[in-house]
């Protein structure tokens, strides 16, 4: 492919430079773009590695070039310590990548947050998840202290807050507004179930303008529940974008189903797991059936693919249900300060810079003494 | 939570007494009467509620179920946590409180009361009474009014 597509919202004098947010638009962000223009959105979940290797991260993320509007760095999800959200997203707008960031109300209070919103909006992360958050018995430090100074509904409040009004949520001014694509997450899977529309309006209501759902793995659930988020209207308030993953074997399924708080996964999509010969095989078609499934639901504006530890499918996933219809997602965004860098680029690369080994050269020894 | 119609009126025309009262506890001073009071609001809902004193009471939009009793302390709603049978994610064995909050709210008059979203929890009020709080803010909502009129 010689050069990307040209898309109907780039910048007129070139697609490798910023955008300004279009009108009526509350970030710079491609995600926004694609969903108020009416594509099928595609996000996935990056692995956070256990490393303090940048490498690991670029690798992670290169799995989904052009194949992804989004890409979800999670922070700390089902409490178990990775990279934090904010380390991958400062790597991830680094390489010109699209990342949503999560922030979970379990590790870090009021102060943390809105200070982490300003710094991942200036880094260029223009689309912010808020969850609740596991619980820390869920992860690999049970002995923590849970934070939850937020709800995922305070927290939206206070990022739409600070985006609209301009100000912290104590009321002090921000002379640059964090311009940030808002997102919470829904499960329509776990009762209340009567509640779980409302849950809905309420996110709205607070800030949410996309929501990305938990694992659909029972379809005629979410139709049930998609029926009534219709009767409330809230699909043309707020893009709606269904959790779908493969699973990798039954036992890997009956694992999920007790192990991680709020997958619901029914007995059929197990027992036709078990029946199949390649059942990692099977989980792959399993998850291409619900999406073909899912992407007719009226309402649905895309689906956010979380292959944990199967990354290397989402694009097979993604190519054999055809959700894009032969769009190709952008590789590379440009950020609002890549002049700025550039600029300094020469600078960085030429002016001789001072080594460890130099330094060591230049230091006085023992004695005192500098030497010659 | 069976009895969350009932605990609405109760509470609704305890509210009405405590407001009558705002010349007594204006004459004793709100500061002065805090400390009492807290101490009687923190028996009385204990034991009715396993009241946590965060000092700015939500009962009456959350079915009369406790939510700072939720080991998130979630004011807005169920995490998507909760299990099948309806218990808690953290707690296996404890009924999720907003399940409870959501049968609660189905039996009140104000049943909308649980869609309004909740601001975060302010730290500065725990352990204060929020009956003597909200007296005092209805207090001077009707004084405010009635130097409108």
């Amino acid at each position: 492919m010689n050069s990307p597509p040209r898309q109907s919202d780039e910048n007129p004098l070139g697609a490798h430079l910023p955008l300004d947010p279009l009108p009526g638009h509350s970030s710079r962000g491609r995600l926004e773009r694609i969903l108020k223009r009416g594509e099928f959105a595609v996000t996935a979940e990056l692995n956070p590695p256990d490393s303090a290797n940048a490498q690991d991260v670029y690798e992670r993320a290169a799995i989904f070039d052009g194949w992804v509007d989004g890409i979800n760095a999670v922070d700390a999800s089902g409490a178990n310590c990775h990279m934090s959200s904010m380390g991958i997203c400062a790597l991830l707008t680094r390489m010109g990548y699209a990342p949503i960031m999560q922030i979970a109300c379990r590790d870090r209070n009021r102060i943390a947050i809105q200070g982490d919103v300003l710094g991942a909006a200036a880094m260029g992360v223009s689309n912010i998840l808020c969850l609740t958050g596991d619980g820390v018995q869920a992860g690999d430090q049970p002995g923590a202290k849970p934070v939850f100074d937020f709800d995922s509904m305070s927290l939206l409040e206070t990022i739409r807050i600070m985006r609209e009004e301009e100000r912290f949520l104590s009321g002090r001014k921000l002379s640059t507004p964090p311009a940030v694509f808002l997102g919470a997450a829904i499960n329509p899977f776990a009762p209340p179930f009567d509640f779980r529309p409302l849950r809905l309006a309420k996110k709205v209501a607070a800030g949410a303008q996309f929501v990305q759902s938990q694992y659909c793995f029972d379809v005629p659930m979410l139709k049930e529940y998609m029926k009534r988020v219709r009767d409330m209207g809230l699909h043309e308030k707020c893009f709606i974008l269904v959790g779908v993953g493969p699973l990798a074997s039954a036992r890997t399924a009956r694992w999920i189903r007790s192990n991680v708080p709020g997958v619901h996964i029914p007995d059929m999509v197990i027992s036709r797991l078990e029946g199949a010969e390649k059942q990692k095989e099977e989980g792959k078609r399993l998850c291409i059936d619900i999406i073909n499934e899912v992407k007719e639901i009226e309402g649905v504006s895309g689906i956010h693919v979380m292959a944990y530890r199967q990354e290397e499918y989402v694009a097979e996933i993604i190519h054999e249900s055809q959700v894009l219809k032969g769009r190709r997602p952008w590789r590379r965004e440009p950020g609002p300060d890549d002049a700025l860098v550039a600029e300094r680029l020469d600078h960085i690369l030429e002016s001789p810079s001072e080594r460890p080994v130099d330094m060591v050269k230049e230091a006085p020894g023992r004695d005192g003494r500098i030497p010659s | 939570m069976r009895h969350a119609r009932s605990l609405e009126w109760i509470y609704a025309r305890f509210a009405e007494i405590l407001l009558l009262l705002h010349p007594f506890w204006n004459a004793v001073g709100y500061s002065r009467a805090e400390m009492p009071m807290a101490f009687i609001e923190k028996n009385v809902k204990g034991f009715m509620f396993d009241c946590r004193m965060c000092g700015q009471c939500i009962l009456s939009s959350t079915g009369m179920s406790c939510p700072m009793n939720c080991p998130k302390q979630l004011r807005n709603g169920p995490c998507g946590g909760v299990r099948a049978n309806g218990n808690c994610e953290v707690e296996p064995d404890m009924p999720c409180v907003w399940v409870k909050a959501w049968q609660g709210t189905q039996l009140m008059r104000d049943s909308a009361a649980i869609l309004s979203v909740q601001k975060p929890v302010d730290h500065t009020l725990r352990g204060r009474s929020a009956w003597l709080r909200v007296t005092q803010i209805a207090a001077a909502q009707n004084d405010d009014n009635g130097s409108m009129l």
